[in-house]
């Protein structure tokens, strides 16, 4: 059938036609909707579906799923592959036993994302796993079936590296729909004891590589004649080639026909392994060829390699013409374009004397729970050092609140503030949601008691993942599909971490909160707050839906 | 139509853009052409600015417009109608909502208006749509659609009525229709 689908809801359809039983994943921004929606879908189709308490925990569940014979999906925003990359490089190793497909969201021009502008695909190179690029929501839902056909065929995950306009995009796309199951039972599979597969220990360890290296040969032949590899555009004596991947490639074909330019095209739907002998093959006649890929510029290190034997004088542009910052568009490229071809190509634009207004930054929402907590900290503690974190309350950084000093990712805010309180005489203090805490913070606040530092941590606990669009968490005593599960209590957590000033307050109370401040900033050893208090969101909502 | 058409949709975040966008992506299919849009989620929900595209025609091959080739700019907001005039064209014309939501460092009503007047009289038009839709239906979170209505009416964007009200009915929960075609009409005649 054909329907209007987002690039997130082509790959739930493509994973449930493909068969999948087992997805885990981590909320963020731009891949949240895939596990959304499951939450929503997976009973109905007899499908199991969580949100772990990270993105390594999320993988290693996906991995028991495989080694127990189900098909699993896992996803992600770009540095979610950072956290689970412990766990990742070891399941190349072992391979999988049934499919996995792990889809991976990078955010070029950090549209939702801080931390930094991750190119995921080094990760490729780093694992042995093999990438899979989509351009659109028709390639999301073609390449995420290829992707658990690679993962059977040959045991391997793969990982499917989508960019927010590719997960994003809305087109038409062509699909089919998996037939419901109709029982509410989710399928269980069977592990099957294989110590030689599943256990990466040395001495066999290294025999272990060696199979990853000869099956990564195989794949090279099997990415060698795919299809997702393809030649396009117009290829008649050309001096001049490009080399496309991702959403780059629907830019590139919308300007080069709005200048009117004949160029073949090779469009990598692989991005790992590379079609070396494709890529050497299509470069060979050339006196040119320009490489659009966005962020880092890998593709093009790798066709500068294949060069040297396939066309030592070729010239090569990639990022000396194209920017290694922030997503690309047609308007970009035309440029580019221009500046090769020597085509005239200007970006129009309207009357230059009307004024750019200044930025619009975003802020907490009205009765955000968090404004009581960051105006009590101005109060009290002006001078405070203000370790910040990954949520809403990141927001405390934009003016006008301006209390965040260093800010990096998923529960570093307090791994530094040990390390400041270390360093340092002075007072830090560290802000965190309940979501980060349970994902990354738990192991900073033991450092901070066993190596004996002295911040102030005050979880923000406004009783969701509220940031990513509102999750689940173990904090909440749900689960994504729904269920009924322990309602896991901060302070206690805190408590049991040997914390021994701990407090739950709301933060409303601004008395309280106040005078708790004081007194724990003062104290000689790492403190706790916790601020409850739901989010205003989501209790307006609450209120909306008991109407 | 023999070019395809390009639309931005710029507004702040809460204001409705992703349900206008579908509403859009639906009604052009309907119409019988190819279809792309490009929405930003996340970050963008906190009351930032946000941005989205929409392009419809014979062939879409890109879902952003790059700048300079917008044939409508619609600004769901009266300072994010400003911001998007950098992202327009000498064939762009400018729908914008009177609606103004200021924040910390913004520069003053006038000041925007004054800014905005600089566009060619017959590329800018503004429009009381939250007003408008505070007063005659009571809420103004349907102001988009009024916008959208008004696009279709005036002729601003090459869709049949008759398509976006389907598109309307195909995309709006049953709970909020009746509303969403009020202020579709509303807009529209």
């Amino acid at each position: 059938m054909k329907k209007i689908l987002l690039g997130n809801d082509a790959i739930i359809k493509a994973a449930l036609v493909s068969g999948v039983s087992f997805v885990s994943g981590y909320p963020g921004c731009p891949a949240a909707e895939i596990g959304d929606e499951f939450g929503k879908i997976a009973e109905k189709n007899g499908v199991y579906a969580e949100w772990s308490t990270n993105e390594k925990v999320a993988l290693e569940a996906s991995i028991g799923a495989s080694f127990s014979g189900l098909k699993s999906l896992v996803n992600m925003k770009s540095f979610g592959i950072n956290v689970c990359s412990d766990s990742l490089l070891p399941l190349a190793y072992t391979g999988t036993r049934a499919g996995m497909v792990i889809v991976v969201a990078d955010d070029p021009s950090c549209w939702s994302s801080a931390q930094t502008e991750q190119d995921s695909r080094a990760y490729a190179y780093l694992s042995h796993i093999p990438m899979l690029e989509p351009a659109d929501p028709q390639e999301c839902y073609d390449f995420t079936k290829l992707a658990f056909e690679i993962s059977e065929k040959f045991n391997t995950p793969v990982i499917l590296r989508t960019t927010t306009r590719v997960n994003h995009q809305k087109m038409l796309v062509d699909f089919e729909e998996a037939e419901k199951s109709g029982d509410k039972q989710f399928k269980k599979g069977e592990f099957v004891k294989n110590p030689k597969q599943f256990c990466t220990m040395p001495p066999r360890v290294l025999e272990m590589k060696k199979e990853l290296l000869e099956k990564i040969e195989k794949i090279k032949y099997f990415a060698e004649n795919s299809p997702i590899n393809k030649l396009t555009g117009s290829s008649a004596l050309a001096k001049f080639g490009i080399i496309t991947s991702g959403v780059a490639h629907l830019h590139a074909l919308e300007i080069l026909e709005q200048m009117d330019l004949k160029v073949p095209i090779l469009k990598l739907g692989f991005f790992s392994p590379l079609p070396e002998q494709k890529i050497k093959k299509f470069i060979k006649g050339f006196k040119k060829v320009l490489i659009i890929e966005e962020l880092d510029g890998y593709v093009e290190r790798e066709v500068r390699a294949f060069a040297k034997e396939a066309n030592p004088k070729i010239q090569i542009l990639g990022k000396d013409v194209l920017p290694a910052t922030g997503e690309l568009d047609s308007g970009k490229i035309g440029l580019a374009l221009a500046k090769i071809t020597g085509k005239k190509f200007k970006l129009s634009n309207v009357d230059a004397s009307i004024k750019n207004p200044p930025r619009r930054y975003p802020k907490l929402c009205q009765g955000c729970p968090h404004l009581y907590t960051i105006a009590a900290l101005k109060r009290i503690a002006p001078d405070a050092i203000f370790g910040g974190d990954i949520g809403c309350y990141m927001i405390a950084g934009y003016p006008p609140h301006n209390t965040q000093d260093f800010e990096f990712a998923m529960g570093a805010g307090l791994g530094i503030s040990h390390g400041v309180s270390k360093s340092t005489n002075q007072k830090v203090i560290t802000l965190m949601g309940d979501g980060t805490f349970f994902h990354a913070g738990i192991p900073a606040l033991i450092n901070t008691v066993y190596n004996k530092s002295k911040p102030l941590l005050i979880v923000l606990d406004n009783r969701i993942t509220a940031m990513t669009g509102h999750q689940n968490n173990p904090g909440m005593g749900k689960t994504l599909m729904g269920k009924d599960s322990e309602e896991l209590q901060v302070a206690d957590i805190a408590k049991a971490c040997g914390v021994k000033n701990v407090k739950v307050l709301d933060p409303s109370n601004i008395q309280e909160l106040d005078a708790t401040i004081k007194e724990y900033l003062a104290k000689d050893e790492v403190s706790v707050i916790v601020c409850k208090l739901i989010c205003a969101l989501l209790a307006r909502r609450q209120a909306e839906a008991k109407k | 139509m023999t070019k395809n058409f390009n639309i931005i949709i710029k507004g702040v975040g809460g204001q409705g853009i992703v349900t206008l966008v579908a509403i859009i992506d639906h009604a052009a299919f309907l119409d019988g052409f190819d279809v792309r849009s490009s929405e930003l989620h996340g970050l963008s929900q906190r009351e930032g600015s946000v941005e989205a595209h929409v392009k419809f025609g014979k062939k879409i091959y890109s879902p952003l417009v790059y700048k300079g080739q917008a044939d409508l700019i619609i600004g769901q907001e009266l300072l994010e109608g400003l911001r998007s005039v950098d992202l327009g064209g000498a064939q762009t014309k400018f729908l914008i909502n009177t609606f103004f939501s200021p924040f910390i460092g913004s520069i003053k009503e006038q000041e925007i208006l004054s800014e905005l007047n600089k566009l060619p009289k017959d590329k800018l038009i503004l429009v009381p749509a939250s007003k408008t839709c505070q007063e005659k239906l009571g809420k103004e979170v349907v102001s988009s659609i009024y916008l959208l209505g008004y696009a279709v009416g005036k002729k601003l964007i090459p869709l049949k009525k008759e398509a976006v009200l389907r598109a309307i009915n195909n995309v709006i929960p049953e709970k909020y229709l009746e509303l969403n075609i009020g202020a579709f009409k509303l807009g529209h005649d």
